[in-house]
């Protein structure tokens, strides 16, 4: 492939989430000249995987189609996938960006017709529904990333590029869409801002030993919790433990799984009491009256004007709340349930209950934490990005503090603003 | 109540008023630490001792704040404490809960409103007892006393019951029977025992217990 043009008038996002697009396509619709970068296949990021946003309950897919026409219909945006920055150099104004592209050996004659990954039979753990995790979902090696991929593209894995199922994906293709000569390139961009737009991840929930994640399977993650309730996820929206596959009505929700805690997360992740609250709705949704949801806190912070959705799940007869962080986990060996043990605030009576399956509102980690990032990048004790001391990198949304994706939009939007002025700024400098 | 004691209490009570957390924080060992615990609960639900206590740590650090002087000092909570340290290890705010355990253990016994005969409490008085007499800690009569601290008959019963292993003791040349005549000491006791005044005596100053 070749390399976009770009100048030090051009405004780099990197990360392709809903910060991403959303700084990439106010700078765009502003007139300005952007790249955006995204190290998946696919634009849409941890969005496009919740089933349902809060308050209003609807879903990603709605707002991420909106921003997708958007990025396709205007010619300023040029997105690149597969792509990851590997260094910056220079300074406000005029930054040397490299940038590595792995090959995602499907070019653009790709119709999503399919045809490669019927071909195809060996699989790979299917990272849109957390497949690394509890879920275990599972994809073929020929893939599309998921429904509203961006680009409508397959992608052949590394891991079968050189051999005979490539091949054979190769042959299945009527469109000569399968290029499996792609190799990894380095290309050089100049641009005048970067906006880091890299976003979280979830908290490792392994590293909280006392809820032995690692060790009993029906304890799950709140990410993993999305796609259990997704129709379009691995259970096919049925909310099914892990563990023997039962249906789980009695669910528990911890809390803090990881947030404010010196030994892990030492911030507020701030979205998870709302996603908590937000998914005993699910349980509502699946079981009705027969369902069970039992929130363990410290103290719910339903942020902003969310008070209301509160108030509301509290109303809710099949949704209980105990004050109290959870000390341990342990299992009951004859039905995989479950074991919570604690002490709870309120009257300090010491619990031992048993649930159908335990979900762990686990923190947002910056996705960035442990990554080597440009020496001029300024980062807060928890690894978010504040942006860089000569001014002309930012952070945004979720990658510069803790976000919602409504708040993240905002924050990305903000960043957008701080972007164009320093291309501003270089533009009149060198009128004069 | 020892004269000394009550005048140390009622001294802490007339300098701080209703303000328990203030004496706390200037009396007990990691004391500041205490108004930053948020009710989170997991140091009891941590605790392998937890269902033997009458409060909880956070229960404790809440009866602080909340200025209930008599009932934590009173408390059989600290003296419970085998500093096994899960608490410190889990705690999201990293509380030495532990130490302020046993500072509060201390300035409850300093002041003599920790609870009479807590075992805990016993063998740690005969323990240092035992400890500043020689500047040593004198095993035999360190088990006696502890055999004999429930009375003369508990006594007799404990220490038959325990024969064998003194026996055994003795023939491995672990026991010493003429250390119950005296005892060796350290070599400068005179020494020592200003040294343990000397640390008193600061101690002292710094909580007004003088």
């Amino acid at each position: 492939m070749t390399a976009p043009i770009a100048t030090n008038q051009t405004i780099l996002v990197v990360g392709g989430g809903i910060s991403g697009m959303t700084a990439a396509l106010e700078a765009a619709e502003c007139g300005k000249q952007v790249i955006l970068v995204e190290k998946t296949p696919t634009l849409g990021g941890r969005t496009a995987q919740l089933y349902r946003y809060f308050p209003k309950m609807c879903h990603p897919t709605c707002g991420l189609e909106i921003n997708l026409k958007r990025i396709k219909g205007n010619p300023n945006v040029k997105v690149m996938t597969m792509t990851e920055v590997t260094a910056v150099a220079g300074s406000r104004g005029n930054y040397a960006v490299t940038l590595k592209v792995s090959p995602r050996y499907v070019n653009e004659n790709c119709t999503t017709c399919g045809e490669c990954a019927k071909a195809v039979t060996s699989e790979i753990a299917d990272a849109f529904n957390y497949g690394d995790g509890k879920t275990a979902a599972k994809l073929k090696a020929a893939y599309l990333p998921h429904m509203m991929a961006y680009p409508q593209r397959y992608v052949i894995d590394a891991s079968i590029a050189g051999t005979a199922e490539g091949e054979a994906a190769r042959a299945a293709c009527k469109y000569g869409a399968v290029d499996l000569d792609m190799k990894e390139e380095t290309s050089q961009l100049n641009v005048g801002a970067v906006v880091w737009a890299t976003g979280w991840r979830p908290f490792d929930a392994n590293k909280i030993q006392p809820y032995g994640y690692d060790r009993y399977p029906n304890v799950i993650t709140s990410v993993e919790f999305e796609r259990l309730a997704d129709p379009r996820g691995p259970t096919g929206g049925r909310i099914l433990r892990p563990g023997d596959g039962k249906e789980a009505k009695n669910i528990a929700f911890i809390q803090c799984a990881g947030s404010r805690d010196e030994n892990y997360l030492r911030h507020c992740s701030r979205i998870c009491c709302m996603a908590t609250l937000k998914q005993t709705q699910y349980v509502r949704e699946a079981f009705g009256d027969d369902g069970k949801s039992t929130v363990y806190y410290i103290d719910i912070r339903a942020i902003d004007r969310f008070e209301d959705f509160y108030q509301n799940v509290q109303n809710d007869k099949t949704v209980g709340f105990v004050k109290s962080k959870v000390a341990r986990i342990a299992e009951n060996r004859a039905n995989g349930n479950p074991i919570l043990h604690g002490v709870d605030t309120e009257g300090y009576h010491r619990y031992a209950v048993e649930h159908d399956l335990v979900v762990l509102a686990v923190g947002m980690e910056p996705e960035v934490t442990g990554v080597k990032l440009p020496a001029d990048i300024i980062q807060d004790s928890s690894n978010f990005i504040e942006g860089s001391k000569d001014g002309g990198m930012f952070g945004a949304g979720a990658a510069s503090s803790p976000l919602d994706v409504n708040r993240a939009v905002q924050s990305a939007t903000a960043a957008s603003l701080k972007a164009i002025q320093v291309i501003h700024k270089t533009a009149s400098t060198e009128a004069a | 109540m020892t004269t000394n004691a009550n005048s140390a209490n009622q001294n802490a009570l007339a300098r701080y008023k209703n303000n328990f957390l203030k004496e706390v924080e200037a009396n007990v060992e990691d004391g500041h630490m205490v108004k930053m615990c948020m009710q989170c609960g997991v140091c009891a639900g941590s605790c392998p001792l937890g269902p033997a206590w009458q409060h909880s740590p956070q229960k404790i650090f809440m009866m602080i704040r909340a200025g209930k002087r008599e009932e934590v000092l009173g408390s059989d909570s600290m003296w419970m404490c085998t500093s096994c340290y899960n608490c410190i290890v889990r705690c999201p705010r990293q509380l030495p809960i532990t130490h302020i355990m046993h500072g509060l253990a201390n300035y409850a016994h300093r002041l003599d409103l920790a609870p009479k005969g807590q075992p805990t409490r016993e063998i740690a008085k005969l323990f240092w007892d035992n400890l500043v007499k020689t500047g040593r800690v004198n095993e035999l009569k360190f088990s006696l006393a502890m055999y004999f601290k429930d009375g003369f008959g508990q006594g007799v019963k404990n220490a038959m019951a325990m024969q064998a292993t003194g026996l055994g003791l003795l023939k491995a040349k672990r026991l010493n029977p003429m250390e119950l005549v005296g005892g060796h000491k350290c070599k400068d006791i005179g020494g020592f025992r200003k040294m343990v005044a000397k640390a008193r005596e600061i101690e002292d100053r710094r909580r007004g217990l003088a």
